[in-house]
């Protein structure tokens, strides 16, 4: 227990050390987050009357974010499946770094919930025993059960991976891998669960398709691990961290066979409702033209598509794909298209017209953008001090004192093969063993 | 450090991030601009579609009076019954027979009222009826059946019931009409007369008390400052 | 850098500290604004509790309220009745929009007047149309009603058969009763608002707001399931009166409609107006093919 305790302290010290840059980043989620919280004491004290939803249109803003993150933290499984279903070792060292993502998404969808309900107070009510969780019935305990599995799994694979690292040991196979293995259903379960909470309700008839769940995995697929591809190629800049191009590469990869689906099952919804013309068509109408002068969507919509297309463009295409300008404008592309798409363009269109024929355009109040600014400031704290952590585990600064002396292979923390085995095999790309200088007696971040 | 890859494809030949210096602060500064003109497009007042602007919440008491009391049932009588209120009649206008005491000195031609109930204008289905198809000529205290049988004023729904029977059967099932009282017990009825004015029976139009508050003026901050005399749109 | 560490890490206690005060403090002002307070915090709910203590628990309740209007409460806790299951009726072919009935249900079941909340909701829709609810238009204002291009349909929950809203519920705070009032126990509702996403009809209203009920206005004659004042961020709706018709008695809505347009009864009593009616005329439902089977039955007289 002394261990974890010192694990634990260490790391919050070395999160909360760095240069002038990182130390303002820091500086400046906790400004937002605090303005963003002082919001939150306002809708408390007032109540949900504070944002625009109201009876028409029930859930928006915070529920939209909260859809949007379930699918980030799903798409934490883009690096786990290659890495350990096929067994690619050049992504392997970077499958920590994208369960971090999962946690922090995962911080940010409980918070997005806790600030949509009208009696926060009232939320234990949701534990299995002490409360009332009325399972099997609701869709909402399902979600909330697998949500918290898999949170849990990627808490404890990631502290137990750096845990050990911090400690200079080596991790127990048996004990990893399996988990890492059952994070896959776990991740494609929490996606798959929100989707059916929108798709059992037979009364909001844009909701109501089959193809909702198969476009929420892949819209996450194609989306979530653009950060992470942006934040590899700054990990790389700046730290002594290595990863290789095949892994980035791979990854953008699997993201554009995701878009092309994505777009695939966008155009067979659009067929659908278009083509059999039912009153169930006035919601895309709605998001894409408009009805009867309420056009507030509709900009949204189409720079949602806009930038879909774009990217699949440029991630089809290898020599975009590879091109570090391309590569990260496709990622910046499919973030807003896929936020747009599975925030705005999901909940709000399912609300309107209500189920009476009422359209009651919504539109977000300065206090919902508040907390909404807030949560992922604190989303964004969390994701950096876990990252910080973990490249600073992972390169032998942040180790225990007790620890043996870090050596270059040891540093690879998700690594499962021996490092030796490793070098040895792939004697071309020879990046662990012969990165000597590089690995130990590392340089402090410049960042 | 990475091994030598091929200088134009891959991504750390190029100093690959600095793009992303610049395109970050481009989105963000994008996404800004697109927040900060939705939080001040003014869409609270767009352009009223059919209906009342629904500006100002009304409560219950402002009807007080069209509501009634807290109980629009009355209590029971002494016997536990709840007696059918009586025809609405004018005042003072009953018994007939004030005036019409003998009807030998009436006339039962068909014709326009000059002399006296000339507030009376019948309009009451076929233009060819006349007061005395209800009204008895012999006792003017009485109404009478279309076989000639006199029959009271409380009791006219068996008139109204010649010719519109489908609704007097379903008056009597408790399916036409206002019904207040219980649902497993006593239940008051209303006569005919009561809601229909058998000399112009149909209902007449009400004033509708006011619609809803819309939901984007719930807040009252959300309110603009609205004029309600002014008429509002039909549809 | 140790200076500016430590500088740095005092500004961020400090902010950090004045957050903590001030959430602190609105969490607890607003717990102890929560009905009961502490105690009532982690009470159990109406399920939940054995005949004595629900007897404790409306006590308290009925002392609070009386504390708050100024009027003495008496809330009841009626059970169901055996061989009863309620059915309402809606006259299409009689219902003028006059609105009595919205009003009259508003002032006896306590509902909130700032944010205004109103159960029942009517829909003017144009004839040529028929019962579509694509161009149905709540908030028509003309001078007089009935229009003559224009018929009204007013709707509230329906109370189905097989309710959509009490399925999605994550603490079963609604449930449906066995004479077929769905309820809702306002003290376990978390406000997640699933249950109106859910339901096809729009019958569900959430308390955005501090609801805000006069002293003047308010009903004392209440039902634990029914029409005791709901706080903050709680969901409501009709409940056909439950504080009424367990006693026998009809709906407001049913007794103030000048045009006897709503009936209601016991559909497991042939002789009531609602069997009646499902005989002798031809009655329909509201999204028939989502089959929730509505209680609300609509129909045509004439």
């Amino acid at each position: 227990m002394g261990g974890v305790l010192r694990f634990v302290t260490h790391s919050i010290r070395y999160a909360l050390r760095g240069g002038l840059y990182y130390r303002a980043w820091l500086a400046v989620l906790t400004a937002l987050a605090i303005w963003g919280g002082l919001a939150y004491v306002d809708q408390l004290q007032n109540g949900l009357i504070e944002t625009n939803m109201r009876d028409q249109v029930s859930w928006a803003f915070y529920i939209g974010n909260f859809t949007f993150l379930v699918g980030v933290a799903a798409a934490a499984i883009i690096v786990v499946i290659p890495a350990y279903v096929y067994d690619w070792g050049p992504i392997k060292e970077v499958v920590v770094l994208g369960e971090i993502l999962a946690i922090s998404a995962l911080v940010m969808c409980m918070l997005f919930v806790t600030v949509d309900v009208g009696r926060p107070d009232r939320l234990w009510r949701l534990m299995p025993v002490l409360g009332s969780l009325n399972w099997p019935q609701s869709l909402l305990t399902w979600d909330i059960i697998v949500l918290n599995i898999y949170f849990a799994l990627n808490i404890f694979i990631v502290g137990y991976l750096l845990f050990c690292a911090f400690r200079g040991k080596h991790y127990n196979k048996k004990l990893v891998v399996p988990l890492v293995l059952l994070s896959i259903p776990a991740a494609i379960s929490i996606h798959t669960v929100t989707a059916f909470i929108y798709n059992g309700l037979p009364g909001r008839p844009f909701w109501n398709a089959s193809i909702l769940a198969p476009r929420f995995i892949v819209s996450a697929l194609c989306s979530g691990p653009a950060i992470l591809i942006i934040l590899f190629q700054l990990l790389r800049r700046h730290t002594t961290i290595v990863i290789k191009d095949e892994a980035i590469w791979k990854i953008a990869e699997l993201m554009a066979y995701c878009m092309f689906l994505n777009l695939f099952l966008l155009g067979a919804e659009t067929f659908r409702e278009v083509y059999s013309g039912t009153e169930h068509m006035v919601h895309f109408t709605y998001l894409f033209r408009g009805i009867e002068g309420h056009t507030a969507l509709v900009p949204y919509a189409w720079t949602s598509v806009i930038c879909s297309v774009t990217a699949f463009v440029l991630f089809l295409v290898p020599a975009t794909r590879r091109h570090p300008v391309t590569l990260n404008l496709g990622c910046l592309l499919i973030y807003v298209g896929v936020y747009i798409e599975k925030g705005l363009g999901l909940v709000i269109p399912g609300f309107t017209p209500d189920t009476l024929g009422e359209i009651y355009e919504y539109t977000p109040t300065l206090t919902e953008i508040r907390i909404g600014v807030a949560i992922f400031s604190i989303g964004f704290l969390v994701y950096t001090a876990l990252t910080k952590v973990a490249v600073g585990i992972m390169t032998g600064e942040l180790r225990s004192e007790k620890a043996p002396p870090f050596e270059a292979e040891a540093s690879q923390a998700a690594a499962v093969e021996e490092p030796a085995a490793e070098s040895a095999a792939e004697p071309e790309t020879g990046g662990d063993a012969a990165s000597g200088p590089a690995g130990s007696g590392a340089t402090p971040a410049p960042a | 450090m990475q091994t030598e890859s091929p200088p134009e494809s891959g991504l750390s030949a190029h100093a690959g991030v600095y793009p992303l210096y610049v395109m970050l602060p481009i989105f963000a500064l994008i996404g800004l601009m697109a927040l900060s003109s939705e939080l001040t497009a003014d869409r609270k007042m767009f352009k009223l579609e059919e209906g009342s602007q629904a500006v100002v919440p009304h409560s219950p008491a402002e009807f007080e009076d069209i509501l009634g009391g807290f109980d629009p049932f009355p209590p029971a009588d002494a016997k536990g019954n709840y007696p059918t209120p009586p025809p609405p009649l004018s005042e003072d206008i009953f018994p007939c027979t004030q005036c019409h005491e003998d009807p030998e000195d009436d006339d039962p031609e068909r014709r326009e009222l000059e002399m006296e109930h000339t507030n009376i204008k019948l309009n009451h289905g076929d233009k060819s009826r006349w007061c005395l198809d209800c009204h008895s000529f012999e006792n003017r205290d009485m109404l009478h059946l279309s076989g000639g049988e006199l029959i009271p004023f409380t009791e006219s729904q068996r008139l109204c019931g010649q010719c519109h029977g489908t609704i007097y059967r379903d008056w009597r099932l408790g399916i036409h009409g206002k019904r207040t009282g219980y649902w497993d017990g006593k239940k008051r009825y209303l006569l005919c007369v009561v809601c229909h004015w058998p000399h112009e029976p149909h209902f007449k139009p009400l004033k509708p008390l006011p619609p809803p508050v819309r939901p984007q003026f719930l807040r009252p901050q959300d309110r603009p400052a609205v004029d309600e005399t002014q008429p509002a749109e039909e549809h | 850098m140790a200076a500016t560490d430590a500088a740095h890490d005092e500004a961020f206690e400090l902010g950090r500290r004045q957050f903590m005060q001030a959430a602190a403090g609105t969490l607890a002002a607003f717990m102890t604004g929560c009905d009961g307070g502490i105690e009532g915090f982690f009470q159990k709910t109406f399920r939940e509790l054995s005949p004595e203590e629900l007897k404790g628990v409306v006590a308290r309740m009925e002392k609070d309220y009386a504390a708050r209007w100024g009027k003495e409460t008496k809330i009841s806790t009626t059970p169901p009745r055996e061989g009863v299951m309620f059915g309402y009726g809606l006259d299409l072919s009689r219902c003028l929009g006059c609105r009595r009935c919205v009003y009259a249900c508003a002032k006896e079941n306590n509902q909130s007047r700032d944010p205004q909340i109103h159960w029942i909701r009517v829909l003017a829709q144009k004839k040529a149309a028929g019962v579509s609810l694509e161009g149905a238009n709540p908030y028509y204002d003309p001078d007089l009603v009935p229009q003559d291009d224009v018929f009204y349909m007013p709707v509230a929950c329906q109370h189905c058969r097989h309710p959509q809203c009490t399925k999605v519920c994550p603490v079963g705070a609604t449930w449906q009763e066995p004479d077929g009032i769905v309820v809702i126990d306002y003290d376990k509702c978390i406000g997640c608002r699933c249950c109106m996403a859910a339901c096809p009809y729009g019958a569900r209203r959430f308390n955005w707001g501090e609801p805000n009920l006069p002293k003047e206005e308010y009903n004392p004659n209440q039902h634990y399931l029914g029409n005791r004042p709901r706080p903050r961020g709680v969901v409501e709706k009709c409940t056909f009166c439950i504080q009424r018709v367990r006693e026998g008695r009809y709906p407001a809505c049913v007794e103030i409609c000048p045009v006897g347009a709503r009936k209601f009864g016991n559909l497991l009593d042939p002789e009531s107006e609602i069997r009646q009616i499902m005989e002798r005329k031809r009655v329909f439902v509201l999204k028939a093919e989502l089959h929730t089977e509505p209680r609300f039955y609509y129909f045509y007289a004439t």
